[in-house]
């Protein structure tokens, strides 16, 4: 009998199960491991601060050149638009929580359905995102690609700045429009693993990390709702 | 005879580590080892160093003549935008951190791995794949923006690879991010028992500090990389003043991450310095907190001070005081860190190792660069000489006479570390020597010409600036030498070299202390607990005897 082989086979087999499935080798512990994420994610997150802050201070600082103009530009959006998809995203970050706290008690239907709801809100988001775009390029309001607006509406404008305007709209919605894709591809992928069970009460910190993510993007729209469509004067 | 000299080789060649543990290009191209992570990156920062070093040394040649001789003046563009771009994103940026940091940190804190091995991994590949593209832009006709790329002249007048160099650098930018971010959360989360803060090598102080310009800095420069992308393609005017926009916010949003960048590149670099400084002094650190604290000191007054690269650009007059107030402020903690080196080496038992000549290097240009920079930082001052050699000068002294320096002593320290094996000392110091003259030829000369007025970025100058340009260039060919010999003579002790052992120096720290040479794939046998304070050394004895 290969009595020696049994006994590496055993330790083999004990040493995995000391530890955790899902704990990396680098970690001592699941505590340890699930700390360094959160701490990675909320880092992460204040790398996004900066990337819109550029674009926030951008913008400001052009509002204040151009006051008339951006006026003026934000006049052309339909605030009926931005008001549906800021509902449609507030909603969306309420299930967002909803699933989280069912991973957190390990309730993996509930879990796995937040988390489809959650993706199914933030498509309708983009829908609509999408279907203001069709508007805006009909409308020729596209800066650089079809931008010649010849309304009523623009006259005693200078147009560049109107269209500056458009620019940072096209720009910043559309870097927050790229940020959902990647969330709901994100969303879609944790609900594939959660369906499998790979989601415990000891071990959830992926879902929570996306739901990091996802409060995020929801509150630059939040920022980005108002600075675009609210702010703009009679 | 020879079976004598083949024995004691067997049990040390017998023994796993991280070099040994398994081979092919497949076991380092999907490693996740830091270590490993870290060799990749070694090798891919030292070719780009070779490139922009290239560069630098055309220049210089065709510098030699003041008409120019050797290229036209087109090309002299291209040369000096590709020496910036190559040296400040694909070399100097990621020297420390990711090769010596990569390395060290877990090592010296007490880790198995850092938090995200797979993302470290992932920035190596974004490092590479922002480095072909910018590579590849450079090759198919090059960029004459200035590694500035300041509107309107890189959006609206030039035809040139604007473009893909821009997009080689923002991708590049991803993978300063993800090492900035891993290094955080690593020092904070995985230290070992008993590795307090205080107990930290001052190493990983500094590198916690770049870690923190690395995250916040960057993504202010990938927006504006691609606000440049989009104003370039869409051909709307954000920076463009002739649609409505303003290229001087383009200056704040480039300097905003720009001139931190400047502290991504010299902090790691005061971190190794003060590993030299008291390994080969046998001393404790001088003023430990003081010098810890100063790391983030700098690194935050750090994202304060980018208006003094606008004095002249049309900023207001109450901005420029500002900026030049907050300027002289931030020489306050880089003087507590000469000040604490210098200290340490009082009454210390100092050996000039080679890593300890290119450290006591380090202070000596870094103080002459810094102290030019308050002269920079002086707005009267900093009419007459911006624009000219005198700036070249002041930050040649900072990042090649500090950094590069810093980066060579370091690589030096830990290279029996790394590979287990010992260079030949003589040539070391030689090569240290050499660095050292050959860097002060090339680049005082250069104090002088931009205060006699010398503008930079010209590819001919009047004949009165001939033979301080001639010294210039003859510094250049020597420091070229220097550079060349350690890449030989390190090579060459990877297969010849006598085994180093774990502590060839003597030094303090866990890397050193707690682990052989080279380290296993998972660095301790057992974790280490932690009982003593950083920088343990008994006075007295030497690092050799």
């Amino acid at each position: 009998m290969p009595t020696p082989d049994i006994g590496n086979a055993e330790s083999a087999a004990m040493e995995p199960a000391a530890r955790h499935a899902g704990l990396q080798e680098q970690f001592e512990d699941a505590g340890q491991q699930r700390s360094a994420a959160e701490l990675g994610m909320w880092i992460f997150l204040a790398t996004e601060l900066l990337f819109f802050g550029g674009l926030f201070t951008l913008y400001i600082i052009y509002r204040e050149i151009h006051f008339e103009e951006f006026k003026q530009g934000s006049h052309l959006l339909e605030a009926g638009f931005g008001l549906a998809m800021t509902a449609l995203l507030v909603t969306s970050s309420f299930t967002m929580a909803m699933a989280v706290r069912s991973a957190q008690i390990g309730k993996r239907k509930p879990l796995v359905a937040f988390l489809l709801v959650t993706m199914l809100f933030g498509g309708a988001f983009l829908g609509l995102k999408f279907t203001e775009y069709h508007v805006k390029w009909t409308e020729q309001l596209v800066p650089g690609l079809r931008f010649s607006p010849g309304g009523e509406r623009l006259q005693g404008a200078r147009w560049q700045g109107v269209e500056m305007f458009m620019c940072f709209y096209f720009f910043m919605t559309g870097l927050h429009a790229l940020h959902m894709i990647v969330g709901i591809g994100l969303l879609g992928v944790l609900a594939i693993l959660s369906c499998k069970g790979r989601y415990t009460e000891g071990h959830f910190t992926p879902i929570e990390n996306a739901g990091l993510y996802w409060h995020f993007v929801d509150i630059v729209w939040l920022f980005l709702f108002p600075l675009l469509y609210l702010v703009r004067g009679a | 005879m020879s079976t004598a000299a083949i024995a004691p080789e067997l049990p040390r060649e017998s023994r796993m580590h991280y070099l040994n543990a398994n081979f092919g290009i497949k076991s380092w191209l999907f490693t996740t080892d830091h270590k490993r992570i870290a060799l990749l990156y070694l090798g891919s920062i030292t070719l780009m160093f070779f490139i922009g070093g290239f560069g630098a040394l055309l220049m210089r040649i065709h510098l030699l003549a003041p008409e120019g001789w050797l290229m036209s003046p087109e090309t002299y563009n291209k040369m000096f935008t590709m020496h910036g771009v190559v040296m400040v994103w694909f070399f100097l940026i990621p020297s420390i951190p990711t090769t010596l940091g990569n390395f060290l940190v877990p090592m010296m804190i007490g880790a198995r791995d850092l938090a995200f091995p797979k993302l470290n991994l992932l920035s190596w590949y974004l490092f590479i794949a922002g480095a072909v593209v910018a590579l590849a832009a450079l090759i198919a006709g090059g960029v004459d923006t200035g590694w500035t790329f300041y509107t309107p002249l890189s959006t609206l007048y030039l035809t040139t690879h604007v473009l893909s160099t821009a997009t080689g650098i923002f991708i590049a930018g991803f993978s300063s991010i993800l090492t900035g971010l891993n290094f955080i959360v690593t020092i904070h989360k995985m230290r070992a028992p008993g590795m307090t803060w205080y107990r930290l090598p001052l190493f990983i102080w500094s590198l916690y500090a770049t870690s923190i310009i690395f995250v916040l800095a960057t993504p202010v420069l990938a927006i504006t990389l691609l606000l440049i992308g989009v104003e370039r393609i869409l051909h709307v005017g954000i920076f463009d003043p002739a649609l409505g926009g303003d290229p001087i916010l383009f200056q704040h949003l480039f300097w905003f991450y720009s001139h931190p960048a400047v502290y991504i590149m010299i902090l790691p670099g005061m971190g190794v310095v003060s590993e030299l400084v008291t390994c080969f002094s046998r001393k404790r650190s001088f003023g430990y907190t003081l010098i810890a604290y100063a790391s983030l000191a700098i690194a935050m007054l750090g994202f304060l001070v980018w208006g003094h690269h606008m004095f002249v650009s049309g900023q207001s007059a109450y901005d420029a005081l500002i900026f030049s107030l907050l300027s002289f402020a931030i020489a306050v903690p880089s003087a507590v860190k000469v000040f604490n080196w210098t200290a340490t080496l009082y009454k210390g038992s100092i050996s000039y190792q080679a890593p300890m000549l290119y450290a006591l290097g380090f202070i000596g240009l870094f103080t002459m660069g810094g102290l030019t920079g308050l002269f920079l930082a002086s707005l009267a001052v900093d009419v007459h000489v911006h624009d000219t050699y005198f700036v070249i000068a002041h930050f040649h002294y900072i990042m090649v006479g500090g950094a590069v320096m810093a980066y060579l002593g370091g690589i030096h320290f830990w290279w029996p570390k790394i590979t287990g094996r010992m260079y030949p000392d003589v040539w070391a110091r030689l090569a240290a020597l050499i660095v050292f003259a050959g860097f002060n030829l090339t680049f005082f000369p250069q104090f002088v010409l931009g205060y006699l007025g010398m503008p930079r970025r010209y590819a001919m100058y009047p004949p009165e600036f001939h033979w301080l340009n001639v010294l210039s260039t003859a510094g250049a060919s020597i420091l070229a030498v220097g550079y060349v010999a350690p890449l030989v003579y390190l090579i060459w002790s990877i297969r010849y070299g006598p085994p180093a052992g774990a502590n060839p120096w003597k030094a303090s720290g866990l890397e050193w202390e707690e682990s052989p040479s080279p380290p296993p794939t998972e660095n301790f046998e057992t974790i280490p607990i932690v009982s003593k304070e950083a920088y343990h050394y008994a006075e007295g004895i030497r690092a050799h005897p």
